[in-house]
C-alpha cells in the first residue's frame, strides 16, 4: 500500500447512510458553479489503475469516479442501476444481464457485453496476477482460469501454441456467455442470492478494448465510462495528485454537479486536515487521531461522522493452549465482557467509533443490534470475573494476555486502552504487542505463531453481510487467519448464500452471526465511523455507505 | 590538493559496493512477506503471490538478487517499486525536491545557528547566552511533530502567512516554514558548537596577536575568532546534510513534502529492496563528496590545515 | 612557588668568573627559574579538576545529575504508586488532584508516577547511548585525524557506511532479530548508526589540534607520537565532542521516542519519558500539558549535562581557565 500509515488509521475510513448535513437542509440549496474543480484528499494508487487490480481506498476513489458498473451504491448502499438496465435469474445460480444502449467509454467506442465480459476474464486469469481475482471465483470455470497446468501434453492454445506447464487450463471462464451487444448471461458455481449486489464493487468495471494493448499503459491513463475522466494524459502526478473532468457523455445516476475534481494525495491525515483548516483543500474524508477531540469546533458546521462498513475487532487464535474447548470458550467471553467499548469509544475515539453489537455493521441490510447472545459485547465485569475464574478452576492462566498489532497503523492508543481495561477487569497481566510493520504481524498470523491476541478489522468490498462473514470466518477462506472452524457456521452460510430470497438469505446470516457470539473467534470492537470535514467553499457533501464522498453531488461556488 | 582529491573520489567505489550489500541485506532481513502484506487483511490468491514474488526476484537467494540489481544498475536500470513506477522516476521526482528543503534548512541551521552561537560565546554568562541556553533545550526536548503542528498551526491556519501544506511542485518560499521546522534540532547543535569554539578562541594567541597589532574588534571577531572556530560547526554541517535528507520523515509527513525521507521510510516499510538501496546509494555519493567538501574546507579555515600529497 | 626552600645567594661578583652570564647561584632571580622537583608535575587533567572544583555550576549540575540518577536507581522511594496498573480511561486527560499532582496521561494513568518510572529507562538509553557512541568516536576520530593516511581512509569510509544506513532500517532489522527490547540493545542499536557523526568531529578538531605550536614544539622534543595524542592533542580537541555529546544526550532520549511510535522501541511494559511525549502527541490540541511533564523532566536531565559539559569544557582549556 503506498499509503504511509505513520499516524494514520491502516483502514480508510468506510461510511455510510445519509449523510446528516447539519444545517444545509435550511439553506437555501446553492446550486453552484457547475465548472468549479472540487479538491479532496486522497493517497496514491498502489498499482496502476485497472480496476481488477486496484484492492486500496487510495486507487478505489479514482477507478470509482472514472469508471461506471452494471450498477452504482447510493448513500445509504442501495444500489442503483447504471451502465445494466436488468439484472436478472430464476434460480439465483445463472444471471441474465441487459445493458441499457448509448453508453460509450470516452474514446468513443460502445460499451458492450464483451466490454465486461473481457474484463473479467481479465481479472480472474492466473496469467495476469490481478489483486481482485477472487472476486470472481463464484462463476463457473474460475478453477480453470487460475489453475495451472502440470502436464499439458501436447494441447495447443487458440493459437496453435503448445501449451506449458504453469498455464492455466483455460484462457477464459466458461460461465460467462455472451448472448448479443447488450445481453450477457453469467453461471454460478453455487447459487448466491444477492449477486448483484457486489456488482457495484470496481472490479466488475467494464474495460474497453484499448486496455488489452497495453494494460500497465492504460492504467496510467485509464479510458472509462464513469461521471469524471482524466483531464489530459499524464493527469496522474505520481505520489502529487489526480486531476479528473467531467465526462459529457456521462448519462448514468451519477452526473456531476461540479466541473471536476482533484484528488490531492496526502502523506498523513495530518497534513491533509491542516490544508481544509488552512484553506487549501475542499473536501477531507478522514480525520487524524489529534483531531477527534476538535474537529466539531474547528467546522461546526461542515462535518460528518456516522457509523460506517468498517468492523473492528481482534481475533483470538484457537491453536494457543487455554483458548479452545470449554476453557476457551469461558476466557473468550470473560475477555470480550471485561472490555468498556463505551468508554474507550468516548474517550480514545471521541465517539468517532461505534460500540460492535454484530459482525457486521449499521449500514448493512440484516444488521442487528439485539442477536441472541450479545450481551457478550457488553461490559459487565462481575460476569466477567465470574467466568474467567471458572475457566481458571479448568486450568489455571499464568501468562500475560497479549494483543499484536502493526504500530505503523496508529493502533497502539485503543490497545493500550483495552489492555488497561481487560488488566483492570480481570486483574492478568495484559499488555500490547506492537510489530514494526504490517507484513511483519500478518507473518507471524499466517504462520500460526502468535503468543496472543490479533487486532483485525475488516472494511466491506459491496455492502452485504455475506461480505463480513464468508472472508474471515468460513473454513478455509482467505483472510481466516486464525483458522477457526465450525460445520455449523460454514452450513448456515451456504444456506444463506443460495437462499431464494435476500430476506431469508438474511436471516440465516442471523443465525451464523449467533454461532460467532457463542464461540467468539473474533472479540467485536466498534465500528470506525466515516469521519470527514469540508470547508465552507463546498456544499451538498453527502459521503456513500464506503467513506467516500459522492463526489458528483458536491457543489462549489 | 588535485590528488587528494582524485584519491577520496576513487575511495567512493568500496563504500558504493559496501553500502548497497549492507542495505539490500537488511531489507532482504525485514520481517514478513512484502507482496503478502501489500494486500492487507484482504484475501488473494497465492498464485497471485507467487507470480509477484518471481517479478521482483524476492523468490532468489539474497546474493542473487544483489547482482541482478546492481547488473541492472549499471545498465541505468534501477528496478521498480511495487506499484510498477520505474526507482529512477521516483528519484528524479524527490532528490529535487528534498535537495531544495535540505539546503535551505541548511542555510537558516548555518547562518542563524552561528550567529546565536557567536553572541552567546561573546557574551557568555549573560542574558542572550542564557536565553539561547533555553531555546536550545527546548528545541532539543520538544519532538519535532510539536514544533512542526504548532508552527503550521499559527502560521499556516491561523495566521495564513504560509501555505500549511506544499504543493506538488514543492517551490522554494513554500519550503521556508517546513525548513525551519527541520532545521530545529541541528539549530540547537550548531549554537553551541559555535559558542564552545568561540569561548575558546577568544583567549588564543592569535586573537590576542591580533587586537595587539591594533585591529578592530568586529575584525578580530569575524577573521580571527570565527574563522577559527568554524571547523566544528563545518564538520557538523556535513555530516548534517545526510539526516536532513533522509530523516525527514516527520517533517515531510506534517506538510506532505514527497522527498527522500518519506520515500525511504515508506519503501523501508513496504520491503521495497531497489528503491531503498538505490535511494541510499545517491545518498553515500552526497555523503563523501560533502565530507570531502568538508575536508577541503578545513584547509581555508584553518592555513595550518595541509593535505599531504 | 613556596621561594623559603631556595636559600639566598650572596650577592656581588667573584674576580675569577670567565662566563658573561653570572653562575645559577649568584642571580637573584634564580628562585623564579630553578624547577621545584619536591611537587609532582600536574598534568591537564588534574589541572582540570582543580578548576572544576571551583565553579558553583560544577556543583549544582553534579547535584542535579545525582539526583536524576537516584530516581532513575530507586524510582520506588518517589513514587508509590506501580504506574502502569490503576489506569482509568474515566481519568483521562484528567487535572491534578490529591495523590496525583500532575493529573493524568490520555490513557488515565499517573503522570507524576511515569515520569519518575520513566526516568530509568530513558536515562539508561541516553547515557548508555552517549557514552557508547562518544568512547567509539573519540578513539576512531583521533587515531583517524591524527595518524590520517590509510587508516584515516578505512575508517572514515565504514563511517560513510554506517551513516548511510536510515536508523530506522537498522532498528527494524536488529530490533526484530533481537529477542528483548531493553534499554540496552536500544542504546545499542542507536549506537551503531550515530558513531560517524562524532568520529567525524573529533577528527576535524584533532586536524586542527595537532598542527598546533604546542604539538610542533612536543615533536621537536622527541616526546613519542601517542604521548602527543593523549597528553597534548586530546584535551585540546574534546571540546567540540563534549558539546555533540551533551546535546546527544537528549536526542537519543528523543529518537527512543520515536523508535518507541514506530513500533520498535522499548518491550512491553517499559515506561520512558520517549513513549509518553510519544503518546501524547495526539491530544496535543486538546491535553498539551500531559506533553508538558516528561518533555520537562528531559529538559532538566539535558540542562544538568550540558552545564557539566560546559565546566568541563572550559576547565580542559588553560586559557578559559586563566582567564576566570
Amino acid at each position: 500500500m503506498k499509503i504511509r500509515r505513520m499516524g494514520t488509521t491502516a483502514i480508510a475510513l468506510a461510511a455510510v447512510g445519509a449523510l446528516a448535513l447539519s444545517g444545509c437542509s435550511s439553506e437555501p440549496q446553492s446550486t453552484g458553479d457547475g465548472s468549479a474543480i472540487v479538491t479532496t484528499n486522497g493517497s496514491e494508487p498502489q498499482n496502476p489503475l485497472i480496476p481488477t487490480n486496484t484492492t486500496e481506498a487510495g486507487g478505489g476513489k479514482i477507478v470509482t469516479s472514472v469508471f461506471a458498473g452494471l450498477v452504482s451504491y447510493s448513500a445509504t448502499g442501495e444500489q442503483e442501476l447504471e451502465v445494466a438496465e436488468s439484472i436478472e435469474s430464476d434460480d439465483a445460480t445463472t444471471w441474465t444481464v441487459t445493458l441499457n444502449d448509448g453508453w460509450t467509454f470516452t474514446n468513443d467506442e460502445p460499451v458492450t457485453s464483451e466490454s465486461f465480459i473481457d474484463a473479467w476474464n481479465y481479472g480472474a486469469l492466473y496469467d495476469n496476477a490481478q489483486g481482485s481475482s477472487y472476486f470472481f471465483d463464484n462463476i463457473v470455470g474460475y478453477s480453470d482460469v487460475q489453475n495451472t497446468m502440470d502436464d499439458p501434453s501436447g494441447a495447443v492454445d487458440e493459437a496453435g501454441a503448445p501449451l506449458q506447464v504453469g498455464d492455466p487450463l483455460t484462457e477464459t471462464m466458461s460461465g460467462l456467455t455472451v448472448v448479443d451487444d447488450t445481453t450477457f448471461t453469467v453461471e454460478l458455481a453455487t447459487a448466491e442470492a444477492d449477486w448483484p449486489l457486489r456488482l457495484g464493487y470496481t472490479a466488475y468495471s467494464p474495460l474497453p478494448k484499448v486496455a488489452f494493448e497495453d494494460m500497465d499503459a492504460f492504467g496510467e491513463n485509464p479510458i472509462g465510462n464513469g461521471p469524471y475522466e482524466l483531464a489530459a494524459e499524464g493527469a496522474w502526478e505520481h505520489d502529487v495528485q489526480i486531476a479528473l473532468v467531467t465526462n459529457p457523455d456521462y448519462a448514468g445516476v451519477r452526473v456531476p454537479k461540479n466541473g471536476g475534481l482533484d484528488i490531492v494525495f496526502y502523506g498523513t491525515q495530518e497534513g491533509a486536515y491542516a490544508a481544509v483548516q488552512g484553506g487549501d483543500l475542499d473536501v477531507l474524508d478522514a480525520l487524524p487521531p489529534s483531531a477527534f477531540a476538535s474537529y466539531q469546533s474547528d467546522f461546526p458546521d461542515t462535518f460528518v461522522n456516522q457509523p460506517a462498513a468498517v468492523f473492528q475487532a481482534f481475533n483470538m487464535p484457537y491453536y494457543l493452549e487455554h483458548w479452545s474447548g470449554e476453557e476457551g470458550e469461558l476466557r473468550r467471553a470473560a475477555i470480550s465482557m471485561s472490555i468498556n467499548r463505551e468508554e474507550i469509544t468516548d474517550v480514545i475515539f471521541q465517539g468517532t467509533r461505534t460500540p460492535a453489537t454484530d459482525f457486521t455493521s449499521p449500514v448493512i441490510d440484516g444488521y442487528s443490534d439485539s442477536l441472541e447472545g450479545s450481551e457478550v459485547l457488553e461490559y459487565n465485569p462481575e460476569e466477567a470475573v465470574a467466568k474467567w475464574a471458572e475457566a481458571d478452576a479448568i486450568s489455571p492462566y499464568e501468562d500475560t494476555f497479549d494483543i499484536a498489532y502493526n504500530s505503523d497503523g496508529g493502533h497502539s492508543a485503543w490497545v493500550d486502552a483495552v489492555v488497561n481495561s481487560i488488566k483492570n477487569t480481570l486483574d492478568i497481566e495484559a499488555a500490547g504487542k506492537p510489530y514494526p510493520t504490517f507484513a511483519a504481524a500478518l507473518d507471524d498470523r499466517s504462520a500460526a505463531t502468535l503468543t496472543g491476541a490479533t487486532r483485525a478489522g475488516w472494511q466491506a468490498d459491496y455492502p452485504s453481510m455475506y461480505n463480513f462473514l464468508a472472508p474471515l470466518y468460513k473454513t478455509g477462506a482467505g483472510s481466516n487467519y486464525e483458522g477457526y472452524s465450525s460445520e455449523e457456521f460454514d452450513g448456515l452460510l451456504d444456506e444463506g448464500a443460495s437462499a431464494s430470497s435476500v430476506e431469508d438469505a438474511t436471516a440465516k446470516y442471523v443465525e451464523a452471526q449467533e454461532v460467532l457470539l457463542k464461540d467468539l473467534p473474533t472479540v467485536p470492537l466498534w465500528y470506525a465511523n466515516v469521519t470527514g470535514v469540508w470547508a465552507d467553499t463546498v456544499q451538498n457533501v453527502e459521503f456513500g455507505w464506503d467513506s467516500v464522498p459522492l463526489y458528483s453531488n458536491i457543489t462549489k461556488e | 590538493m588535485l590528488w587528494y582529491t582524485g584519491k577520496r573520489l576513487l575511495q567512493m567505489i568500496p563504500v558504493f559496493f559496501g553500502a548497497t550489500f549492507l542495505i539490500y541485506f537488511m531489507v532482504f532481513s525485514l520481517p514478513g512477506d512484502p507482496i503478502a502484506a501489500l494486500y492487507g487483511d484482504r484475501p488473494v490468491s497465492p498464485g497471485v503471490i507467487a507470480q509477484i514474488r518471481a517479478e521482483y526476484n524476492l523468490d532468489k537467494p539474497l546474493i542473487q538478487q544483489y547482482l541482478l540489481y546492481i547488473g541492472g544498475f549499471f545498465q541505468g536500470d534501477l528496478g521498480t517499486t511495487f506499484s510498477g513506477r520505474p526507482v529512477s522516476e521516483v528519484m528524479a521526482s524527490a532528490f529535487p525536491i528534498t535537495a531544495r528543503l535540505a539546503m535551505l534548512a541548511l542555510f537558516f541551521e548555518a547562518s542563524a545557528g552561528i550567529l546565536v552561537g557567536l553572541v552567546a560565546g561573546l557574551r557568555k554568562g549573560k542574558l542572550f547566552d542564557a536565553s539561547a541556553l533555553v531555546v536550545s533545550l527546548l528545541l532539543i526536548s520538544v519532538p519535532t511533530f510539536v514544533i512542526g503542528f504548532v508552527l503550521q498551526f499559527v502560521f499556516g491556519v491561523q495566521l495564513g502567512i504560509f501555505r500549511t501544506t506544499v504543493s506538488g511542485a514543492a517551490p522554494l518560499d513554500e519550503l521556508i516554514l517546513p525548513a525551519l521546522v527541520l532545521a530545529s534540532v541541528s539549530f540547537a547543535y550548531i549554537v553551541r558548537l559555535t559558542r564552545a569554539s568561540v569561548s575558546d578562541n577568544l583567549g588564543a594567541d592569535f586573537v590576542r596577536t591580533a587586537t595587539a597589532k591594533g585591529l578592530s574588534r568586529p575584525r578580530v571577531v569575524t577573521v580571527h575568532v570565527l574563522r577559527n572556530s568554524l571547523v566544528p560547526v563545518v564538520t557538523f554541517l556535513g555530516v548534517d546534510i545526510g539526516s536532513l535528507m533522509v530523516g525527514a520523515i516527520v517533517t515531510e509527513g506534517i506538510f506532505n513534502i514527497n522527498g527522500v525521507g518519506g520515500t525511504v521510510y515508506d519503501a523501508i516499510q513496504l520491503g521495497e529492496g531497489p528503491t531503498v538501496v538505490s535511494f541510499i546509494a545517491v545518498m553515500v555519493v552526497i555523503f563523501v563528496v560533502a565530507n570531502l567538501f568538508v575536508d577541503l574546507l578545513y584547509a581555508a579555515l584553518d592555513p595550518r590545515i595541509r593535505y599531504a600529497k | 612557588m613556596p621561594s623559603s626552600t631556595v636559600p639566598d645567594a650572596p650577592r656581588g661578583t667573584r674576580p675569577d668568573q670567565e662566563h658573561f652570564v653570572a653562575a645559577l647561584e649568584d642571580t637573584p632571580v634564580a628562585p623564579l627559574d630553578k624547577l621545584d622537583e619536591s611537587q609532582k608535575a600536574r598534568s591537564t587533567w588534574s589541572d582540570a579538576w582543580q578548576a572544576m572544583r571551583r565553579r558553583p555550576t560544577f556543583w549544582i549540575s553534579s547535584a542535579l545529575i545525582l539526583l536524576v540518577a537516584l530516581v532513575a536507581i530507586f524510582p520506588g522511594l518517589f513514587a508509590s504508586a506501580q504506574p502502569n496498573d490503576g489506569c482509568e480511561l474515566g481519568n483521562s486527560n484528567g487535572g491534578p488532584e490529591a495523590g496525583h499532582p500532575l493529573g493524568f496521561t490520555f490513557q488515565g494513568c499517573d503522570i507524576y508516577a511515569r515520569v519518575i518510572f520513566g526516568t530509568q529507562a530513558s536515562v539508561t538509553v541516553g547515557i548508555l547511548a552517549t557514552v557508547l557512541v562518544t568512547i567509539v568516536g573519540i578513539v576512531v576520530g583521533a587515531l583517524a585525524g591524527y595518524y590520517g593516511g590509510f587508516l584515516d581512509a578505512i575508517v572514515s569510509r565504514i563511517g560513510d557506511i554506517f551513516f548511510a544506513v536510515p536508523t530506522v532500517l537498522g532498528a527494524i532489522v536488529l530490533l526484530s532479530v533481537l529477542p528483548d527490547r531493553t534499554p540496552v540493545t536500544i542504546a545499542l542499536v542507536m549506537s551503531i548508526f550515530a558513531w560517524p557523526q562524532i568520529a567525524r568531529i573529533m577528527r576535524g578538531a584533532v586536524l586542527t589540534a595537532s598542527n598546533s605550536d604546542y604539538v610542533t614544539a612536543s615533536v621537536a622534543l622527541g616526546v613519542s607520537k601517542f604521548t602527543i595524542l593523549v597528553r597534548h592533542v586530546l584535551p585540546n580537541a574534546i571540546a567540540p565532542v563534549i558539546v555533540i555529546a551533551t546535546v546527544s544526550l537528549g536526542t537519543f532520549i528523543v529518537a527512543e521516542a520515536t523508535l518507541s511510535f514506530l513500533g520498535i522501541g522499548l518491550g512491553e511494559g517499559i515506561m520512558s519519558w520517549g513513549n509518553d511525549i510519544g503518546d501524547a502527541q495526539s491530544t496535543i490540541r486538546t491535553a498539551p500539558q500531559v506533553l508538558l511533564y516528561p518533555a520537562a523532566a528531559l529538559s532538566v536531565t539535558v540542562l544538568s549535562f550540558l552545564m557539566l559539559g560546559d565546566v568541563v569544557r572550559d576547565a580542559l582549556d588553560p586559557q578559559a581557565r586563566a582567564r576566570r
